[in-house]
This record gives structure tokens, sequence and C-alpha cells, in this order.
């Protein structure tokens, strides 16, 4: 329960990180808050040679809100983030999401950005990214590239991030007047990780669901806007069309009833919100 | 800064319990293991290891933070305050900790240190916190054998009376 041994820089330029993240190739990690890393690291399934420590670089820890769009730099912390002034007129799903996402105790240290680079299937900021359709911008020493937060997880904690590249921010589009947005979750124990969660969407191109913690990644679904009584064919199709399993933590029968019955609660309250 | 050697242990300047100290430490040992071991504070106890149980949270610049999911030179240039610091002093406690022992807030003690720190940055930052605040706060803790609802009235009993000291004529 204690790390392998690794390098550790902690460069002052963005310029020297990217470059030791080029030479290092695969053996070299980012850690920023490192509250999805050190858990690795302790239990020994990551085992870089080399960690680029980001937090000292200022030009990362910005939220900027120009645009129609949400930018969270690397270095911005999920704490940061959930007590900024204007979460819940710009960013309501967030605001939403954040009480389940891990403790207080964990929140203070990690980032926005770690979480979504760490890529846990039942993670809630991934999910909201995804559902939100946000977008994330990866940087290497050679390029700069934006990739869509829906083809970035790929699955299980495997994100289309090339060795070189770090997550340099993410994008969440900006809440617009007249849309609604809810969040629900289970969990064994507040604060754990999801068995399943649901982030929705109603706008008026319809409805948007978002569930985690079945498949191996987030996955969200378009609907078109449906009564009430007609979410229940709907959100059985999506059960079935997840990749289900069971684990230690839940059976993938459970799994897909709470698809079917968070998945209709936090529909309906989205849709209630837009009203 | 130059890249730091895996084989070597490298200087880790930060202030703890308010007073500047220099700890040398690997660069994959823990804060955790920095304090017990190179330091010599084991009040910072150590559970799981991976964050879960919240026995080893500490505060990190003023915010509870688990210190086995920080890598000891995360802290370079930090202010890291361990429950060490809450007694003002030998054979005294702070208003919290004499609320834990009054109101039976803790039984083997294990789990006891990481939830003093995080009570304490709580009851600093929001000083009116009612029972959902501290009962929110205490969910990064594991506890098994004291109970949580001698541990929640404890932390509302030291609320209270911290409420009373800072309005002397309410």
């Amino acid at each position: 329960m204690k790390p392998a041994s690794f390098d550790f820089l902690c460069p002052d330029t963005l310029e020297e990180a990217l470059a030791a993240l080029a030479e290092g190739g695969g053996e070299a990690r980012v850690i920023a808050g490192g509250q999805s890393l050190v858990p690795m690291l302790n239990m020994r399934l990551a085992r870089p040679g080399l960690l680029v420590d980001i937090m000292r670089l200022g030009t990362l820890r910005r939220i900027d809100t120009s645009g129609d769009e949400i930018t969270v730099g690397a270095g911005v912390r999920q704490a940061e983030l959930e007590a900024w002034t204007n979460l819940s007129r710009d960013l309501p799903l967030l605001a939403a999401a954040f009480p389940w996402l891990g403790h207080v105790q964990t929140r203070a240290r990690g980032t926005v950005c770690g979480s979504v680079a760490h890529a846990d299937p039942s993670a809630e900021l991934p999910l909201s990214l995804v559902t939100l359709g946000g977008a994330v911008s990866l940087r290497s020493r050679k390029q700069k590239r934006k990739v869509k937060a829906d083809d970035f997880f790929i699955g299980m904690m495997a994100t289309d991030l090339a060795e070189g590249e770090m997550i340099e921010a993410v994008h969440f589009p900006k809440a617009r007047p007249g849309s609604g947005y809810a969040f629900r979750e289970i969990g064994r124990r507040h604060g754990d990780f999801a068995i399943v969660a649901c982030a929705a969407v109603a706008d008026d191109k319809g409805l948007r669901l978002g569930i985690a913690g079945v498949d191996d990644r987030p996955r969200v679904f378009a609907l078109p806007a449906l009564d009430d009584d007609q979410f229940d064919d709907a959100l059985n199709d999506i059960a079935w069309s997840l990749n289900a399993r069971d684990d230690i933590h839940a059976g993938a029968r459970y799994r897909r009833e709470l698809v079917r019955n968070l998945g209709r609660e936090t529909l309906k309250e989205a849709s209630r919100c837009r009203a | 800064m130059p890249r730091m050697n895996a084989a070597q242990r490298h200087v880790v300047d930060f202030t703890l319990n308010g007073q500047k100290i220099r700890a040398e430490a690997e660069n994959r040992m823990l804060l955790s293991d920095l304090l017990r071991h190179e330091v010599g504070l084991t009040g910072t106890h150590v559970g799981c290891e991976h964050g879960v149980c919240g026995a080893c949270t500490v505060q990190i610049d003023g915010k509870p933070a688990r210190a086995c999911l920080t890598l000891a030179q995360q802290v370079r240039g930090s202010d890291v305050r361990t429950v060490e610091a809450l007694a003002p002093g030998p054979a005294e406690l702070s208003p919290l900790q004499a609320a834990f022992r009054r109101h039976h807030g803790l039984q083997c003690g294990f789990c006891t240190p990481g939830i003093l720190m995080s009570l304490d940055a709580l009851l600093r930052e929001q000083p009116d916190a009612g029972r959902e605040e501290i009962r929110e706060h205490l969910s990064g803790h594991l506890c098994r054998c004291t109970g949580y609802a001698t541990i929640v009235e404890a932390a509302l009993a030291a609320a209270e009376e911290q409420r009373k000291e800072e309005t002397p004529n309410a």
C-alpha cells in the first residue's frame, strides 16, 4: 500500500511540463490533486517512472467564461469550481452533481480535469461532461486538439489521451435559459462511487439522459420529449442496450432496474425544472 | 526546477502546526508517512491508505485533506495542520476535543484525529453549521465502534459553545 518509486518534476512552465511528458512517453504521468492517481499509486495499479506536478502552473488554474462555454483549467480543484459564484446559474447540472462527488476532504484537493483523465465509469464529472455535450482540450509539445467528451472516453478508465499529451482544460457548455437539468445517484454510502448515476437535460431539442456506473464509460442517449407514461419503454430499451455487469457492489439486473427507475425520476425532474 | 531522482531523498519545506519545518522524503513518500515516521507526529492515523476511511485527514492550507492521498512533495510551501495543533497546551483540550470527551464522541479513538480535523475546519468556515453540514463532513470518515450519533452530538455541542463565545451578549 505504498507507491513504487518514481522520479518527480515540478515544472515552472507549461513548456517544461510538455517537454518532460514528450520525453517520458508512456512512463510519464501528470499529477494534479492526486485524488484519483495516488490511490492507484498506493495500490500499485499505476507504476509511472515520472510524475509531472502541474499545480504550480498558474495558467492552468483558471475558470474562463468567455463565449458559450465554461472552460475549466487543469489546475482547478473540484472545491474551487463547486464554490464558483456562477455555478448554479451557468452549470446547474454540476451544482446538482457536486454533493455526490467524493467527499469534502477529496474535493478540496482533487481537480476537475483529473477526474476526467481518470475516467472511472461511475464518476460524476465525466458523466456530466458527456451529458452536457462538452469537450476536452488536449495538448502535447507538438500539437493542441479539442475532442468531444463522448469521443474522449473510450472504455473502462481508458481515454483518447495519447502518449506525451495532457489535458489542458475541459469545456462545459453554458446552461441556456429555458433548459432543465437534474442529477440523481444511488450508492452504498454517500460519497462512494455510484452504483448508477443519471444526469438529464431537457431543452427545446428534447431530452438527453446520461448514465454512469453501468457500461464501461458514461453513455448518453437522446430522447424526444415524452409524456410520463412513454418513459418506461424508452428506458427499458436503454437499460438493455447498456453492457451491465455483475460485480461486488451490485448485479446487472439491479443496475438495469436502477436505470429504469432513477432514469425516469431524473428525466422527470429535468423536465419539471424546464417548465 | 530540476527533475528529482527516485533513488534520493529530497528536501520538503513547509509549515507544520504553525512552525516552519524542513523534512526529507523520497518522491514516493506519502504525507501521512512523512508526518508519522520522519517528523514523529503519530496523532495522524493511517487506516486504508486509499482515501476511503478518513483516519489520516489533516488540514492543508486550511482545508481538510487525506494525508494518504497526498505525496510529501506536494505540500512544499503549504501550511499543514495535524491533530497535535488542536490542544492549547499539555493536559488541555480544545473546545471541540472537550465536547468529544463529554458526549462520548470517541471510544477506541482510531478514527478520532481525522474526524477532529474535518470538524475543526468546518466549524471555522461555517460557525453556524448544523446537523446536516456536520453529517455531510462526517460522511468522509469511517467509525466502526463509537457510533456516529454521539459524534454528531459532540460536534453540535462544540458548535453551540463556539457560537456563544463569539457573541457573549446573545
